[in-house]
């Protein structure tokens, strides 16, 4: 990584020479961000450059740091529940879910049948809700307007079926240790069909737009390149892992809930570019309707809850859990010291450990491309900071 | 790995799933017992197990009825004194069959990094079917390394930082790791005093810039050989180490509050 800005001591910079003023200098520090639109949030990186070409990054976070592990150790297990949505806020389900299973799995409970159909029926949903904004942000980026109308009249048809499961759109809360506290609401089963009957063939209207459209070809065919051995050294996950050729989701590796009685595949690209990560995320939405549809059609009638005390005091020992959230992979890592409280609750976000693979990414390309990579990487900002 | 989902089922038989039904009829046959043989005294002995079994029975439902005024001053607790005795005698059980019990690891691996370490490997267990194996500070890059390039441990999940300010060795530094050929994930952990430096994972596993970077600026533990061991989330003039335990929030928010309005913060 770069020094970032402290090389250029501009006080005791020589302007009497020419060749050593800092307009002339070959190199160029650019910051860009944190109120960069292309950003997604509020991400500041810092480009040394030569020309249009970039020689290094440093990424400054933290704008968005509210303490989340700080305020799970102050709260008791259930009332921490909520907080976990507001870490990535486009895919709140998935981070309730990664939770509820960790600590269901400190109390050694297994949530009902029929919850974890309701569970990986919403965390399906929100994974595409999830891929629609990042295609809709990611094209805009690169300058594509009309993809992000398409996608986000898509995605209010799934906030609509949230809101109506379990009366909010974005964080959601749906899950709760053990279980589900909703039943699904009348018409639950034929909402989610219409949407996977809908969804189908808006799906290839995104990719009428995109996938042979020669602007967008040449902006992310061979862009930030990640090799399979660097995504697995710089731990790397999610789309990102899949679009370089490792045939790798945790819900085949480890799965969990009631992924290993539904049949889907794993979608992996070749090269590892931009347009290989467009291509698996594309993928990805049509496997999740896939595994929407059996859900759907072999939801188990029965209770939604497991016998879960009222009060939830694990015993002590601790659990790592981690699923497969539309990012990469969200881990859980839960101490429990007995009481009611978590001793301490560590959260391994997919979008902080995918962020540091920005810089090997944009290394050698132009500005234009960083704006393309952050986009390919699909990070919330609300997660990398917590 | 299935190994990893199923978890706690070979550690306690009496935890999982829908088993707890089964765990509480047991609490119920032991406490209709000495009704049973109350009310039913001058009878054979042997009907009191079928008599405690079927409980729609007139008898036994008899039976219920005096235990659950019976169970609150047994039990101690307190018991909700309407519910029936399946419930009511619930909270005195859980404690001793519930809660999965860390149990030895055990496995090849473990066994030639005892032999060749000794007491460095301070403890190897499993827990609700996750391994993890504390290690001494001194040899936790031995180990690391070893688990990279040997045991094919090529994916560092996650690395992060536990207090306990009781202790003398007041940290646990946890590292989760992954293998993609095993499928498998366990956790090194090793302790440490305050103010110890524990080598960089960084020339191993990449990942570990960001990771121990975070750790560096929530604990303040010090990563000798990392490449820019700075703040990452909070910003660089920041005092202490919030996820020390000793991080008071209050104290905090009352001090900043002193300085910046000067006024007595109301918390």
């Amino acid at each position: 990584m770069s020094q970032g800005t402290d090389h250029l001591d501009l006080d005791n910079l020589d302007v009497g020479t020419k060749e050593k003023t800092f307009l002339d200098s070959t190199e160029l520090v650019l910051n860009m961000g944190p109120q960069h639109p292309s950003t997604h949030g509020v991400l500041r990186v810092i480009l040394k450059l030569d020309g249009e070409k970039v020689l290094g990054t440093e990424c400054v976070i933290g704008y968005l740091h509210r303490g989340v592990e700080k305020i799970g150790e102050n709260r008791t297990y259930a009332m921490f529940n909520p907080y976990v949505d507001r870490m990535d806020y486009v895919a709140a389900v998935s981070n309730g879910l990664g939770y509820c299973e960790t600590v269901e799995k400190l109390l050694s409970v297994e949530a009902p049948a029929r919850a974890q159909y309701i569970r990986v029926i919403m965390t399906e949903l929100c994974r595409i809700a999830s891929h629609q904004v990042w295609l809709g942000t990611h094209a805009l980026d690169i300058g594509a307007l009309t993809p992000l109308f398409y996608a986000f009249r898509d995605r209010e048809e799934i906030l609509k079926i949230f809101e109506r499961y379990c009366g909010a759109r974005l964080t959601t809360h749906a899950f709760r240790i053990g279980g589900c506290i909703y039943e699904t609401y009348d018409g639950f089963e034929q909402d989610v069909k219409k949407y996977c009957t809908f969804f189908l063939p808006k799906l290839d209207e995104y990719e009428e737009l995109l996938t042979t459209n020669r602007i967008w070809v040449t902006r992310t065919k061979n862009v930030g390149i990640l090799k399979p051995e660097d995504c697995i050294a710089l731990g790397v996950t999610g789309p990102v892992l899949r679009a370089s050729g490792v045939k790798w989701d945790l819900r085949k590796a480890q799965p969990y809930e009631c992924y290993k009685d539904l049949d889907f595949e794993i979608p992996t690209g070749l090269n590892g570019d931009t347009y290989d990560r467009y291509l698996v995320r594309i993928a990805e939405m049509r496997q999740s309707v896939r595994i929407l549809q059996q859900a759907v059609e072999r939801i188990p009638p029965g209770p939604i809850m497991a016998k879960v005390p009222k009060v939830i005091k694990p015993p002590v020992g601790e659990v790592y859990h981690s699923i497969e959230a539309p990012k990469g992979e969200l881990g859980y890592f839960i101490v429990s010291d007995g009481s009611t409280q978590p001793y301490r609750v560590r959260v391994r976000p997919p979008s902080f450990v995918n962020l540091q693979a920005l810089d090997t990414m944009v290394r050698g390309m132009l500005v234009a491309d960083v704006v393309a990579v952050i986009g390919t990487l699909d990070i919330v900002l609300g997660e990398v900071d917590r | 790995m299935p190994d990893e989902i199923k978890g706690p089922e070979p550690v306690s038989p009496p935890a999982q799933g829908g088993k707890p039904r089964e765990a509480t009829p047991a609490p119920e046959k032991s406490e209709a017992k000495p009704v049973s043989h109350h009310t039913v005294g001058p009878e054979a002995k042997t009907p009191t197990a079928t008599a405690s079994t079927t409980s729609p029975e007139g008898k036994s439902a008899e039976a219920l009825k005096s235990a659950a005024p019976a169970t609150p001053a047994a039990a101690g607790v307190a018991a909700k004194p309407a519910a029936p005795a399946g419930v009511a005698a619930k909270p005195t059980v859980p404690p001793k069959p519930e809660g999965p019990r860390p149990e030895p690891w055990e496995s090849e691996l473990v066994k030639t990094l005892k032999q060749e370490y000794g007491s460095g490997i301070v403890e190897a267990v499993g827990y609700v079917g996750q391994k993890y194996m504390i290690v001494d500070c001194s040899i936790v890059t031995d180990i690391l390394r070893r688990m990279h390039d040997d045991e094919g441990f090529d994916y560092c999940v996650d690395i992060t930082a536990v207090h306990y300010p009781k202790r003398e060795q007041q940290f646990d530094i946890v590292y989760v790791l992954y293998s993609f050929s095993k499928n498998e994930r366990i956790r090194v952990k090793t302790r440490i005093k305050d103010g110890d430096r524990l080598p960089s994972a960084y020339p191993i596993w990449p990942t570990a810039d960001w990771l121990e970077r975070e750790v560096f600026d929530m604990f303040g533990i010090v990563f000798d050989g990392h490449p820019g061991l700075k703040r990452i989330l909070l910003p660089e003039g920041w005092h202490g180490h919030p996820l020390r335990k000793d991080y008071d929030i209050l104290q905090q928010d009352r001090e900043w509050v002193k300085i910046n309005l000067g006024i007595e913060s109301g918390q």
